[in-house]
């Protein structure tokens, strides 16, 4: 198992770097000068050329990506060339290591943009993913149970509404009314466990999470209901039955321990992707979460910060497969790794 | 032996004889679909006693295993509708309560399935399983399940028990999972075990062992065993008497020896007919029985069997067509009941079939 981890978090490490020198080849295909557009307004051929000396846009691509790899490791300094540096040293901007690059436009390395905005994704995915784990699972079996019912009608239909509303009307829906017309909550707004306490991050979360959480519950209650159904036709729970075991423990431990287990998978994957796939709703409330940050450094041609984006949120992705693909050998007794 | 039946569908209330174990009177079990009612078993009368085996043979869809999970109450009540009585151990399992059923299943009644894979949950292990079906009906603790499960494990062949018992189902082979479904079907040490075609999914040296296992235990539990099959070899191998069914309905019913040398229905013949003999000779022909089993929606009218049998024009008029022929003695005597119209079946046997299957048996005889 152990050699499995590390055979597993090297060849993570491979793709990692492979998605970064993909990410740099995309961005230097575009016809846009990324120097062109650091250099801001008043720029002249001569600004410009300075500010792609600066950041090191005039090396070849292959060297600038070693460059940033050698940051990731090391850490660099900026102006990257060292005349520049020597000419204005109260200029010079330290990255210490993992230096994720340097953002002109911003002013800052990118590692302090993305630490900035990487609690507020975080506390969004977790507090949402808490929310449909429990109500897709809860609805899900409850609708598995009454199967045909009225009850589960409700249930299946009501998912499907949700989850073809899209996210931005939801959260508009939520933000205007429930936030500012009715004030049934306050007005959503970040504040960290630090700053206010947990009460207050809380409260501030309800509705941006719950937004996100509406759109993956109603997939999840339509698979925790599909997966339950499907487990009771299963041969084993026959046997369970013929045993004589209480319908409650033939639904608990043999029922949705069958059921529940590929649920993990997805929620392992769906939870690594929201972390800055959330743009919609972090849009919707104003929340300059990663997904934002994204957004906008793609519009602006920033491409350090987004390089740098890209290569945090596909780390998150790969880890979180590594987790998911460890963690079913223990829920799953048939799979062995290695 | 196998009692002598009615054949009207009258109730005849408990079984008065002590030994019997099991009393199935007039089964019906109907599903109704939106296509109509699927009669998977109309009417159906049998009994078991304590130590005997009885055979239920048939083509897939005869209704045979349908009947089977009726016993145990695994059908679905609000898509099945059941009639008739189950008498087991002096009570009709059709009229008590489900929690009454419950307490039952298990302990009372068991069951085995074809597969035994799938018949136990991939993510627990196997002495969790049976562990589990032990202490459901006993109060004990978990040590005390475990010391039993081991033992069950042991008394079913399996090697290093106290080891074995913390393996999953996967890490079994097919015939030591089967044998570990058995000792979970035994660990209550039930009346009757129901066999639900137990050797179908298992190499032919492992349907050997398992079947002798079968008997060793049962004649230790002094059980009664049900086992439903389609494998001629396995019935006669293992059971006292043979009920012969088809489209839901019992065409033969009688001991085992007595079925088998002198069957009576074309029904029969056709599975006889059906069964290569390794040690027969080459001559012997295999001959399938024409067509499909008939849809349960729409039985075929008369006999069931009619459109699918070779013998029909022997009987004389329409009959089979248009006369549902009763369960009924033939010339062999009490004991042996068939449905069948035709009145000198043992001549056409004698004279057509057997030539035909067993050459060598008519040249000795």
């Amino acid at each position: 198992m152990p050699a499995y981890i590390v055979r597993r978090l090297v060849s993570g490490l491979i793709m990692v770097i492979v998605m970064s020198l993909v990410t740099f080849l995309l961005f230097f295909a575009s016809p846009i000068d990324p120097a062109r557009v650091s250099c801001g307004k008043n720029c002249s051929p001569a600004l410009q050329k300075q500010v792609s000396k600066s950041l090191g846009f005039d090396k070849p691509v292959i060297e600038q990506w070693g460059d940033f790899l050698k940051g990731v490791v090391a850490g660099r300094e900026f102006p990257a060339d060292p005349a520049m540096r020597a000419a204005d040293p109260k200029g010079v901007v330290h990255c210490s290591a993992p230096c994720l690059g340097y953002s002109k436009l911003q002013n800052a390395t990118v590692g302090s943009l993305i630490s900035n905005s990487f609690p507020i994704s975080l506390s969004l995915a977790i507090v949402a993913f808490i929310f449909w784990i429990v109500g897709g699972v809860v609805l899900g079996v409850t609708a598995a149970l009454t199967k045909g019912s009225l009850l589960d009608r409700g249930i299946v239909g009501t998912a499907l509404v949700f989850f073809a509303f899209p996210t931005f009307w939801i959260g508009l829906f939520f933000y205007t009314f429930i936030a500012i017309k009715w004030q049934i909550v306050p007005i959503p707004v970040y504040t960290s466990i630090a700053d206010g306490g947990v009460f207050t991050w809380l409260n501030g979360l309800l509705l941006p999470s719950l937004t996100l959480a509406l759109f993956y519950m109603a997939g999840y209650v339509r698979m925790t209901r599909a997966f339950v159904l499907e487990s009771m036709g299963e041969d084993y729970l026959r046997t369970a039955k013929s045993k004589g075991l209480a319908p409650r423990k033939v639904l608990i431990k043999h029922s949705m321990r069958a059921a529940l287990t590929p649920l993990v998978t997805m929620a392992g994957l769906d939870l690594a992707g929201l972390m800055g796939g959330a743009i919609i709703t972090e849009s919707v409330f104003n929340y300059n979460g990663l997904g934002k940050l994204a957004v906008n450094a793609t519009q602006q041609l920033d491409l350090p910060l987004t390089v740098g984006i890209v290569l945090v949120l596909a780390t998150f992705v790969i880890l979180a497969n590594i987790i998911v693909d460890v963690l079913y050998a223990f829920i799953d007794p048939r799979v062995r790794v290695g | 032996m196998a009692k002598t039946q009615t054949t009207a569908s009258v109730s005849r209330g408990a079984p008065t004889d002590e030994a019997t174990v099991l009393s199935v009177q007039d089964l019906k079990v109907h599903f109704p679909t939106s296509d109509g009612v699927v009669k998977a078993v109309d009417g159906l009368d049998y009994t078991l006693q304590r130590g005997k085996t009885l055979g239920i043979v048939g083509e897939s869809g005869s209704g045979k295993s349908v009947s089977s999970a009726a016993i145990l109450a695994l059908h679905d009540p609000k898509r099945t509708r059941i009639s008739g009585e189950i008498w087991l151990n002096g009570t009709d399992l059709l009229t008590v309560s489900e929690e009454q059923m419950r307490r039952r299943r298990g302990r009372e009644v068991a069951m085995i399935f074809q597969d035994p894979l799938s018949a136990m949950h991939p993510y627990y292990t196997v002495g969790n399983q049976i562990m589990e079906a032990y202490q459901v009906h006993n109060h004990v603790s978990k040590k005390q399940a475990r010391s039993r499960a081991i033992e069950m494990l042991d008394r079913v062949g399996i090697p290093q028990p106290d080891r074995r018992v913390d393996d999953f189902p996967h890490q079994f082979s097919g015939g030591m999972r089967q044998r570990a479904m058995i000792a979970m079907g035994l660990i209550n040490d039930p009346g009757l075990l129901i066999a639900d075609e137990p050797t179908t999914a298992l190499d032919v040296t492992v349907q050997a062992q398992i079947l002798d296992l079968l008997q060793d235990l049962q004649r230790e539990f002094n059980s009664a065993i049900m086992i439903i099959t389609h494998d001629l070899g396995v019935v006669a191998e293992m059971a006292d008497d043979v009920l012969v069914m088809y489209a839901g309905r019992a065409v033969e019913y009688g001991p085992t020896k007595e079925i088998l040398t002198h069957p009576e229905m074309p029904y029969t013949w056709g599975l006889l007919s059906s069964v290569p003999d390794v040690k027969g000779d080459t001559s012997a022909r295999l001959l399938p029985i024409p067509g499909n089993p008939p849809s349960l929606l729409n039985p075929p009218s008369g006999c069931a069997f009619h459109p699918r049998c070779t013998h029909r024009s022997k009987v004389p008029g329409d009959l089979c067509r248009t006369e549902t022929p009763l369960l009924i003695e033939g010339n062999r005597g009490p004991g042996h009941t068939k449905r069948c119209h035709l009145a000198n079946p043992e001549q056409i046997y004698e004279t057509e079939i057997l030539p035909v299957i067993a050459p060598d048996l008519v040249e000795e005889s």
